[in-house]
């Protein structure tokens, strides 16, 4: 993958109003990327895509898109297409009449159109559709006409918006890793909005997770997934059990703290500074934490006493609802190897909570960044 | 529960009846074979062949089918873009405006005809065709453009923006995307405002000049003499075209929801 920069934000910021519904942000999408904006309803991501677009005019700040500025240039302007995220088929045209669209704007000789229409619905399976009217197409094959649409004609950067929103849970699978396999294929720079942290980790080579019209990291899926590097992050991907501890020292490479329940422990530092008593925020995935009967901190691992509340069958898991030693609320979640796997611990029952020290993900608290 | 269903529909039926029984004694009687007379004398289709001979008639429909072509033309174009303006744009005295709108259609016929009249008076306008073209494109303008705003109320912003993303411009995009998506009811408001300035009686009474008698005023006038087979024949024929015309209007109107719907 080349690190030319094919869309390059610089302190972009949207105002309606009083409200920054983009605040400041500034990032580079990388020339052939899979990248996804991330984050839940109203952190910025559609306004930022949007801005990207041409659909919606800064306040601050400035787009470059291939090292061309279009800030201000109209969307017919830029070489960008995009997948909206009800389609946006126009219903009064056919399937064909919708890919060639905007074939006369871009040079194409009125010749060449039914050949080019052809191929663009080749590349998303809808060969031979081209006099079908939308209405009579079922939701995934109006999402293939809306891409066919927007790749006919040839786009640097191709924006997708929600496209996936619309469709049924099995089928979303099945189109992630189509629309992920065409990007690679295509070689295209792909912008991707979705509040769907799966969705986005299935497809993305790198993730931007915003909150508040700010971007709260920018990282490499997998890194997004395994380290958080803040609290909203570490939520937004599922990660919600969170450990207060006091700090009592450590070295240059960890730092020891007091475990819930008093127990000891050492978590590797990551380069950051603690001091002693100050206060340290960090994280366990569900599925990185073990639930045992028996203490393991003589053997080093670290352990939480709990008490087990609740357990949540899923089928190919089990979820344990436990609280610790100060009311905090934990949960764990064991894949069901076993069929008597579930009932290991009843409601009541005593229990500690295990996990590696490579597995806790300490967080920089809003203060600190 | 069934005695209360068919009281109901006894009921329904008087209503219906009431409503529509002048209208059914009217078609009935523009076939009656008698002159004067309000008894049935066996059909005949004399009336409407000497309709076509009358010659106060056919020129009396010569100056309707003109106002109503001419006005409609006039109230479509400008009524359309009074839609498109009060849907798309923030503006100055935008609430105002839309209020302006619905005044023709609640304010009384009687007060706008004599409003028109006193106005055509002060700027020493001689009544003609004219005036009654400009009288109906006053109150068309309004019917056309609540139903084409009505229409722009559905419409998907993102397909315009999918065309510009496309690569048209702004007029490029209205008249391949924005035009086509309105049309029906831009023509269903067209037809509305036909219909309603085929009909029109009060308004036109104070507007129309000498030789501007349209069809309505013709008809009045021909009742002053007399109820007569060809004045039930003529309204026969108006009813005809004006129960045409609005039933295509309404399906204009409905058909983008449900495609909606199934979509």
């Amino acid at each position: 993958m080349s690190t030319v920069s094919a869309v390059e934000i610089r302190g972009l910021t949207k105002r309606f109003g009083d409200v920054a519904a983009v605040d400041a942000v500034t990032l580079d999408i990388r020339a052939g990327e899979f990248f996804s904006l991330l984050g839940p309803s109203g952190c910025g991501k559609t306004t930022l895509l949007r801005m990207i677009g041409g659909f919606e005019l800064p306040t601050a700040g400035s787009i470059r898109i291939h090292g061309e500025d279009v800030t201000r240039t109209a969307p017919y302007g830029r070489p960008v297409n995009m997948v909206f995220q009800h389609y946006a088929l126009f219903p009064h045209l056919s399937v064909g009449e919708n890919v060639a669209f905007g074939m006369r704007y871009h040079g194409v000789p009125r010749g060449d159109e039914p050949r080019r229409v052809a191929a663009a619905l080749a590349l998303v399976q809808l060969t031979g559709y081209e006099s079908r009217r939308p209405d009579q197409l079922s939701g995934g094959q109006r999402q293939r006409v809306a891409l066919a649409r927007a790749l006919a004609l040839e786009p640097e950067v191709l924006l997708l918006d929600e496209p996936l929103g619309a469709l049924d849970q099995k089928l979303r699978k099945e189109v992630q890793v189509q629309l992920k396999q065409l990007q690679r294929s295509l070689g295209i720079t792909f912008v991707f909005v979705t509040h769907d942290q799966e969705e986005a980790l299935t497809m993305s080579d790198r993730i931007a997770v915003m909150n508040r019209g700010r971007v709260e990291q920018l990282d490499e899926a997998a890194r997004v997934f395994e380290r958080p590097a803040t609290e909203f992050v570490a939520t937004f991907m599922g990660a919600s059990n969170f450990f207060d501890v006091f700090v009592r020292g450590g070295d240059a490479a960890s730092v020891s703290i007091e475990l819930p329940g008093g127990a000891a422990a050492r978590l590797p530092r990551e380069g950051r500074e603690w001091n002693a008593g100050e206060r340290l925020r960090f994280v366990v995935r569900p599925e990185k934490l073990d639930l045992r009967t028996h203490d393991l901190s003589t053997r080093g691992v670290p352990s939480v006493p709990v008490t087990v509340e609740d357990r949540v069958y899923q089928g190919v898991g089990t979820v344990w609802l436990v609280r610790g030693p100060g009311g905090e609320a934990f949960s764990v979640y064991e894949q069901n190897e076993r069929p008597d796997e579930g009932a290991r611990f009843a409601a009541g029952a005593r229990a500690f909570l295990c996990f590696r020290t490579r597995d806790a993900i300490l967080l920089s608290t809003a203060g600190d960044r | 529960m069934r005695g209360r269903g068919g009281l109901l529909g006894a009921y329904a039926a008087l209503v219906y009846l009431f409503l529509y029984a002048p209208i059914a004694i009217l078609v009935v009687f523009s076939f009656n074979r008698a002159r004067q007379t309000a008894v049935w004398e066996g059909g005949t289709t004399e009336w409407y062949r000497s309709l076509a001979k009358n010659d106060l008639i056919l020129a009396a429909l010569k100056n309707s089918l003109i106002v109503g072509g001419v006005a409609t033309l006039i109230a479509t174009v400008l009524g359309t873009l009074v839609a498109l303006a009060l849907g798309r744009h923030t503006f100055r005295g935008e609430g105002f405006t839309r209020q302006l709108l619905y005044l023709p259609v609640i304010i009384p016929e009687i007060v706008l005809g004599a409003a028109l009249v006193t106005f055509f008076g002060a700027l020493a306008f001689r009544l003609s065709l004219l005036t009654v073209v400009i009288a109906h494109v006053v109150f068309c303008v309004s019917y056309v453009a609540i139903v084409v705003r009505a229409r722009l109320a559905g419409f998907d912003r993102s397909l315009e923006e999918a065309a510009l993303d496309l690569g048209a411009r702004p007029a490029q995009t209205f008249f391949r995307v924005t035009l086509p998506l309105l049309a029906p009811g831009i023509v269903a408001g067209a037809l509305l405002s036909f219909t309603i300035s085929i009909d029109d009686y009060v308004i036109t009474s104070f507007v129309a000049g000498v030789g501007s008698t349209t069809l309505p005023l013709q008809i009045y006038s021909m009742l002053k003499v007399g109820v007569t087979p060809e004045v039930n024949a003529v309204s026969t024929l108006i009813l005809a075209v004006t129960v045409v015309l609005i039933a295509v209007a309404q399906r204009l109107q409905r058909r983008p929801a449900e495609r909606e719907e199934t979509s």
